[in-house]
């Protein structure tokens, strides 16, 4: 499937062509892992939700003032998850909360990711005493309890998503850091890096060109894999009053269930939709993630 | 969302810690190096928490005051009692002359000593982790053994699927909803468990024990719940990798049980690295318990944190969040001194 499309001849079209057929290669051993497909299929299906939210619920559905049911109505055929207590329809809360949940478990997840392989790679790369302070200041991060540290984060700054995402971000990035630092070293000690430098190639072109490639399967898991934790984290900001209090999210949902006194008025229908959805979704990119792992690391994958 | 961590660092230590201590019997030099650094992380945390939750915008004195009408001199008098008149270098040097010696300060809103409010919540906090630790634990060696020696299998594939499942639920979603059906109750079904605290008050002796064991079932629960599968996974990818082993072939070969096999050879060799990841877990699970003790108001370090927040109370929340990064570090260290003398391998 790679000739018919590769037909130029210069190393651009050769690495082109190889990149394709690597992907290619993936999505087949992918298509084996059951549980990685139903992830997909779960996130493909919530984020054409949270991307046409607008097309089935109007933009004023946080809106408190012209709310359309009674306050704190159970489920019925007008409001099939029941409302709020301003009288807000919840299924499309719901629906609407996506969109805030998906883009900052993802936004955080990249950002984690981001400095976690910037991080790996450059203290990978340079030996000596960067590399020693990085991996000092990796381990510190990593020995703080995210959570108690996400949460100071967010309490010092202003609510708004922003801090959620740096919040989240700033303070999950040490593992990515370690696994992509002993990933470098793997892989700087291959040959060919050895041929680039002696044809004069810089730090910058090591990097960028042959380091940063071998890296990328083990940050697109791990990516996948923080998304998950990120999406929880947010939820659980937001539930402790963290979050941003004009927007609406699965944790906001939560909070404002907690506040209404749904829990004590067995209020079920009000506290389901929501901590369903975070599950759901966090699941979903917890066996994508690990799908992902088991092609990319076939002795993991046969234990599985 | 530390989950991931862990196996990481597993796999860490035992790639860098071999090369690193390289003569025999070099276990006292490896302690003092692994204690070394645990205090260097603990001075860490100590500045961290001071200069963290100096960044809070606004006047704590403002704060302390709830916005009442207070006049000038009661301000100063306020700073001057909290310490707050005096540079910030001298404000950390005195936080941490004093913190060494364990002392955090007086909690702007309780107006007592924060060591004794931490003291106060501690033990309770305790009872909840410890309980749920052992809980947990428990289950995931247990469930994680039976699961990787029946690889595939209808009970593997469910347990699996099943830990991964409550992984990914919010606990304090879970605490909240066991809170609606077990305790408030739903239609016909009565309340069986106390909403929420510790004790119900006014019991004493053993009916004082039964109540508060009563009060303990749903918040331990929730996190064994939301805690087992990681201890389960672990567990079982560590007996798989394992299971292809030349001994245990041997031991098979001998014509022992397929049970024997299992419980003799196979997994305490696999529950070395378990033993690290339960260390960690116990670390954080002392601080991750924020959530459920709030939910289910209880009377501890978790419970104490929330409410610090919400003023925000900041001798409080520093004291709170060193004792919570302090018990990460010193589970780490422990798991880092124990590993050695299980598996001399690491240390040589």
């Amino acid at each position: 499937m790679t000739t018919s499309t590769g037909t130029g001849t210069g190393p651009r079209a050769l690495a082109r062509q190889r990149r394709r057929a690597s992907v290619a290669r993936f999505w087949r051993q992918y298509r084996a892992e059951r549980a990685g497909l139903y992830g997909l299929a779960v996130l493909a299906l919530c984020a054409l939700l949270a991307l046409f939210a607008p097309l089935f619920v109007g933009s004023d559905v946080s809106s408190v003032t012209d709310a359309p049911g009674r306050p704190m109505q159970s489920p019925s055929a007008e409001f099939p998850l029941g409302t709020d207590q301003f009288g807000r329809d919840l299924l499309g809360l719901v629906i609407w909360g996506s969109r805030v949940s998906l883009l900052v478990g993802l936004l955080a997840a990249v950002l984690s990711v981001a400095i976690g392989t910037l991080i790996g790679v450059t203290a990978g790369h340079f030996k000596g005493w960067y590399a020693t302070v990085m991996m000092r200041v990796t381990d510190w991060f990593l020995v703080m309890p995210t959570l108690v540290l996400a949460i100071a984060l967010a309490t010092v700054m202003s609510r708004s998503l922003t801090t959620t995402v740096i919040a989240i971000g700033v303070t999950t990035w040490p593992t990515t850091a370690r696994l992509v630092r002993a990933q470098t070293l793997a892989v700087e000690t291959r040959p060919y890096i050895e041929r680039a430098k002696a044809l004069g190639g810089g730090h910058w072109h090591i990097m960028s060109r042959h380091v940063l490639p071998n890296v990328m399967p083990l940050v697109l898991a791990q990516t996948t894999l923080i998304i998950s934790s990120a999406i929880l984290a947010e939820a659980t900001l937001a539930f402790l009053g963290l979050g941003d209090p004009t927007v609406v999210s699965w944790g906001g949902l939560l909070q404002d269930a907690r506040e209404a006194g749904a829990v004590s008025a067995g209020d079920w229908w009000y506290l389901v939709p929501p901590g369903i959805a975070i599950a759901v979704v966090a699941l979903a990119f917890t066996l994508c993630g690990r799908a992902v792992e088991a092609v990319l690391n076939p002795r993991l994958g046969v234990s599985r | 969302m530390t989950a991931d961590a862990t196996p990481a660092l597993v796999e860490d230590r035992q790639t860098a810690a071999g090369p690193r201590v390289r003569e025999r019997s070099a276990y006292p030099r490896y302690l003092a190096g692994k204690v070394a650094g645990a205090a260097v992380s603990l001075l860490a945390v100590l500045v961290t928490s001071f200069f963290l939750f100096r960044l809070i915008p606004g006047d704590p004195v403002k704060t302390m005051t709830g916005g009442r009408q207070v006049s000038a001199e009661q301000l100063a008098a306020y700073r001057e009692e909290f310490g707050l008149d005096l540079p910030l270098w001298r404000q950390f040097t005195d936080y941490s002359g004093k913190a060494l010696t364990g002392d955090f300060g007086t909690s702007y809103q309780f107006r007592a000593p924060v060591v004794d409010k931490i003291t106060e919540a501690l033990p309770n906090t305790l009872l909840l982790t410890g309980t749920a630790f052992v809980l947990y634990t428990a289950l995931g060696i247990f469930l994680g053994t039976r699961s990787a020696w029946r690889r595939g299998g209808l009970g593997d594939r469910v347990n699996t699927g099943l830990a991964l499942t409550l992984y990914s639920i919010p606990s304090f979603w879970l605490g909240l909803l066991l809170i609606i059906v077990l305790s408030v109750g739903i239609g016909p079904l009565p309340g069986l468990f106390p909403t929420g605290g510790m004790e119900s008050g006014g019991e004493e002796g053993f009916a004082y024990v039964l109540d508060v064991a009563h009060h303990l079932v749903l918040p331990v629960v929730t996190l064994v719940a939301v805690e087992y599968g990681q201890t389960l996974l672990v567990t079982r990818s560590a007996l798989l990798d394992e299971m292809g082993s030349d001994y245990l072939t041997t031991a098979r070969a001998k014509g022992l049980r397929d049970d024997l096999v299992r419980r003799r050879h196979a997994v305490p060799n696999a529950l070395l690295p378990t033993v690290t990841l339960i260390f960690i877990n116990l670390g954080r699970t002392v601080a991750g318990v924020i959530l459920v003790e709030t939910v289910f108001s209880w009377p501890g370090l978790g419970g104490l944190f929330y409410q610090a927040l919400s003023v925000p109370d900041l001798p409080l929340v520093q004291g709170l969040f060193f004792v919570f990064a302090a018990a990460v570090i010193l589970m780490n260290t422990l798991a880092d001194l124990v590993y050695p003398l299980l598996d001399p391998r690491v240390a040589r």
